[in-house]
């Protein structure tokens, strides 16, 4: 099996796996880093969301022969408090209900608001249409997302 | 690697008692009789036979175990808070720990039928209470005062007269000391501070960073990992399986064949995903084979079947039907639905020669722990079970088949295994919402009078597809309600608000259109009915009237009801689970297409024990309703599923969810729980507001395929 050196939330990090297992397994197996989420492996729910250069990408479909030297960023590495703005404005609001889809949730939203402090309501749809929440916590996910937009816009 | 921690008594106590001393209060979970609280010596805890514990450490943390399982629903929240409120503690000082399977020390370890609330509710005040007034006593004993001068405020013991004032953990060790009250004054609901606040959920920083830790997250050391080939169809069986490619597939330890499945065994999830897919098992026919076509033939049967079971029958049906003014006859259908939780099933095993550990997300951990032990012929002592978080569950974790699953495999390959299946393995595994087929038939007088009212529901594997005793049974001189089930090899379960998930969509669908053929307000003719009830009952009435009455007209005045211009409003309201939920959906013709804008809930479940978590279940509840009538459909073709993950199944999505606006009347009666009652009457609301809008009536789900019969693109966003 090939060895691949991995940048993810900051660290060198090396995994030997097979050149096909998506990103999502090497992080959960080999890395030790469950916050990412499998809910399809099909890349339709979003759960197992992380940034790739700071873009949202369904890690269940990426093998790991296609991230490269490109950083990836989980849950765990969104901020070092778990304080970035998007996972405040998910407390404040108290959006979660079971969580399990939170990570990628708060993942989508942090990439959006990234590329975009202050989104409109169209992008915000089209960017978090992509994640399914069971619970139907959607509404509180909006109100979390404009509150974290406008923490970020401060 | 990151491992759970366990959390057992010991690790708690020390935990508790790190700083010395301290008060710790135990208490039979299942009982709220005082005489059944004690005060526990930490060193002879295993000795004595205690349910659970409230613990206040000198430092002033205040810890209290919640034992029931956590799948969204909010209870680790709501249950501390219960007590902190009787305890007059400051909420920000209150650590909330999950405890372990332990039937000695707790009673109803079990999340489902929306129960743990109403079933905890007066022993969680009762421990509270109990706390508080033993830290009254041990204050008043010292301070040589009466107890009656003695009060308690956010955390601290003060007697006013010398002004003084200590923090409960500065008198917990003394509170130990305190002979245990017998009986304890609990406060007057108007006095309540912390109950009917939004507080926010407990674990919501670990949430939010990702530290929460589900079954499926959960690792040790030498673990290794399994997935399961079941067979596609139900109702055939493994004829032979030829496992040799798989066996040689990089990263396997094994393949075992067990019951009808085939387990391939090996070290990461990949590598026996790949595996797996290496299996070549062929399968014979072992029961009915049968697709969703044969059901809907054998629907029509049924309904015609004489070998009904009568469920209940007041006055006389045929007299009334024969002397109708106008006999209306409907029928509704609705399909399968996998529960697709977020987290896919999942469990750890590891059985040992000395007993077994199992860890995972169940919602009767108890009935899991029993059916392993009777599976591995061992007594349940020998087996301990470590709750996770749930990633949802919506009835699919009352089943304990992927516990028993783990269990065999471990027991097999003398390893600890965690299984865990894809989502394919979820929706194509069975226990299903049923597929039901229900008739309703009323008969009305010459002035619009319901005077006849008959309902039959035939369903697959769905025991009672009916709900006898519910409205408008009481309100209508001459009823029958009888029901007629199908046995298939397709496997059903309990889904969020069994039966009433789907019967209530087709009752309250039915009673709008009655009402428009009696020529009366949908809101009216269910009031007028619940009148009849009130002044004429008709056998038992299991709904309390006033409850239905006050919801439904709350819904109403928060509605607007009848009073909007350019909106199609509809009406449901449905009572279950203890719990009374009326609702109105708007719906707005946009570029010549329905929209559903926006639902109004009102809701009578008691009093609201978080305002925040109870806003979440109800408008959850409304967005699960919706999404399944519009999207939910599971079908069959020889036996197996036709969807098996999300390209083709469909869950509501983010932008398809109205506005929705949450109403709770809130009336101090004990609360009566709030996991499913929010569901059922969605479809209905929805429904009639359709029908406002459009002038068609829908009576199949999915809505979204009712667009050949209705000539209406149903969609909730046009």
């Amino acid at each position: 099996m090939p060895t691949y050196q991995l940048k993810i939330n900051g660290k060198n990090l090396q995994a030997e796996v097979d050149s096909d297992t998506p990103l999502l397994w090497v992080l959960r197996d080999n890395l030790g880093l469950v916050g990412t989420k499998y809910g399809c492996g099909i890349a339709q729910c979003g759960a197992c969301t992380v940034h790739l250069n700071g873009v949202a990408v369904r890690s269940c479909s990426l093998p790991i022969s296609a991230v490269g030297s490109k950083a990836v960023t989980t849950i765990e590495g969104l901020s070092e408090k778990g304080d970035h703005p998007v996972q405040q404005a998910w407390n404040e609001v108290d959006v979660a209900q079971c969580g399990y889809c939170q990570a990628g949730q708060i993942m989508t939203a942090a990439a959006l608001l990234g590329k975009k402090s202050k989104p409109t309501d169209q992008e915000i749809e089209t960017a978090m249409n992509g994640n399914i929440c069971r619970c139907g916590t959607y509404h509180r996910i909006h109100e979390a997302v404009v509150l974290a937009s406008t923490k970020i816009s401060k | 690697m990151e491992t759970i921690t366990k959390t057992n008594r010991r690790d708690f106590l020390k935990l508790g008692l790190a700083t010395g001393g301290g008060l710790i209060l135990g208490f039979h979970w299942n009982t709220s009789s005082a005489s059944s609280f004690e005060v526990v010596n930490p060193d002879l805890l295993d000795t004595i036979n205690f349910n659970s514990y409230l613990s206040i450490s000198s430092d002033d943390v205040i810890t209290i175990f919640s034992p029931n399982p956590e799948l969204g629903q909010n209870i680790k929240t709501s249950f501390p808070m219960i007590v902190a409120e009787e305890l007059d503690a400051d909420w920000t000082k209150v650590k909330v720990v999950q405890a372990v399977l332990d039937t000695k020390k707790y009673e109803r370890q079990l999340t489902g039928g929306s129960g743990a609330i109403p079933h905890s509710w007066e022993r969680l005040r009762k421990a509270g209470a109990t706390a508080r007034q033993m830290l009254m006593e041990a204050a008043a004993k010292k301070w040589n005062v009466s107890s009656a001068s003695i009060t308690t405020d956010t955390g601290f013991v003060i007697h006013a007269e010398s002004g003084k004032k200590v923090t409960y953990g500065s008198l917990a060790t003394e509170a130990a000391t305190i002979p245990v009250p017998a009986e304890v004054k609990l406060k007057d609901k108007k006095d309540f501070k912390i109950i009917g606040q939004p507080i926010r959920n407990v674990d919501n920083q670990d949430m939010i960073t990702g530290k929460s830790l589900y079954g499926i997250d959960f690792y040790r050391e030498g673990m290794l990992i399994a997935m399961i080939q079941r067979p596609k169809s139900f109702g055939m069986k493994i004829k032979s399986v030829d496992a040799s490619a798989a066996k040689s597939s990089a990263g396997i330890i094994d393949v075992v064949t067990f019951k009808n499945n085939v387990a391939v065994v090996g070290k990461s999830t990949w590598q026996v995903n790949k595996a797996r897919k290496l299996l070549k098992i062929e399968y014979e026919v072992d029961g009915k084979i049968e697709s969703t076509e044969d059901h809907d033939k054998l629907f029509k049967e049924l309904l015609e079947s004489k070998e009904t079971t009568v469920r209940r029958k007041d006055g006389d049906v045929d007299a009334a039907f024969a002397g109708a003014a106008k006999v209306i006859y409907r029928e509704y259908q609705c399909p399968f639905l996998p529960h697709n939780p977020m987290e896919p099933m999942n469990f750890f095993a590891h059985v040992r020669p000395d007993g077994v550990e199992l860890v995972g997300p169940s919602q009767t951990p108890d009935m899991a722990r029993n059916e392993v032990a009777k599976l591995l012929s061992i007594s349940p002592d020998k087996i301990t079970l470590e709750l996770t978080r749930l990633g949802g569950g919506f009835g699919r974790r009352l089943k304990a088949d992927y516990v028993l699953e783990a269990a065999e495999l471990s027991s097999i390959m003398k390893a600890p295994v965690k299984v865990i299946w894809t989502r394919e393995d979820d929706m194509g595994g069975g226990s299903y919402r049923p597929a039901v087929r229900y008739r309703f038939q009323a008969a009305l007088d010459v002035n619009g009078n319901l005077i006849g009212y008959k309902l039959r529901g035939v369903g697959i594997n769905s025991g009672n597809s009916t709900r006898e005793d519910n409205f408008p049974a009481g309100a209508v001189d001459n009823l029958l309600i009888d029901s007629v089930e199908h046995k298939s090899a397709i496997t059903t379960g309990a889904w969020r608000a069994p039966i009433t998930n789907f019967l209530a969509f087709a009752e309250q669908s039915f009673l709008d259109e009655v009402a428009t053929e009696a020529k009366q307000d949908p809101i009216q003719f269910r009031l007028n009915l619940l009148e009849k009830a009130k002044k004429a009952p008709v056998g038992a009435i299991k709904y309390d009237i006033d409850r239905t009455k006050v919801v439904i007209e709350l819904a109403a005045e928060k509605s607007g009801w009848g009073k909007k211009k350019n909106v199609a409003q509809g009406f449901s309201v449905y009572f279950s689970h203890r719990s009374y939920v009326a609702q109105v959906a708007e719906v707005e013709m946009v570029k010549g297409k329905p929209v559903v804008k926006k639902i109004f809930a009102a809701a009578d479940c008691g009093v609201v024990v978080n305002l925040s978590g109870a806003n979440q279940q109800v408008r959850g509840g409304i967005v699960d309703g919706m999404g399944h009538a519009f999207f939910g459909n599971l079908t069959f073709k020889d036996g197996a599923a036709e969807q098996v993950n999300f390209n083709n199944y469909k869950l509501i999505r983010y932008n398809e969810v109205p506005e929705i606006d949450v109403h709770f009347v809130n009336n101090g009666i004990d609360p009566t729980g709030l996991g499913e009652p929010a569901l059922p009457p969605t479809g209905g609301a929805i429904a009639n507001a359709l029908y406002s809008a459009t002038g068609k009536r829908l009576y199949n789900q999915p809505f979204s395929k009712q667009e050949a019969l209705t000539g209406v693109n149903l969609n909730p966003k046009g």
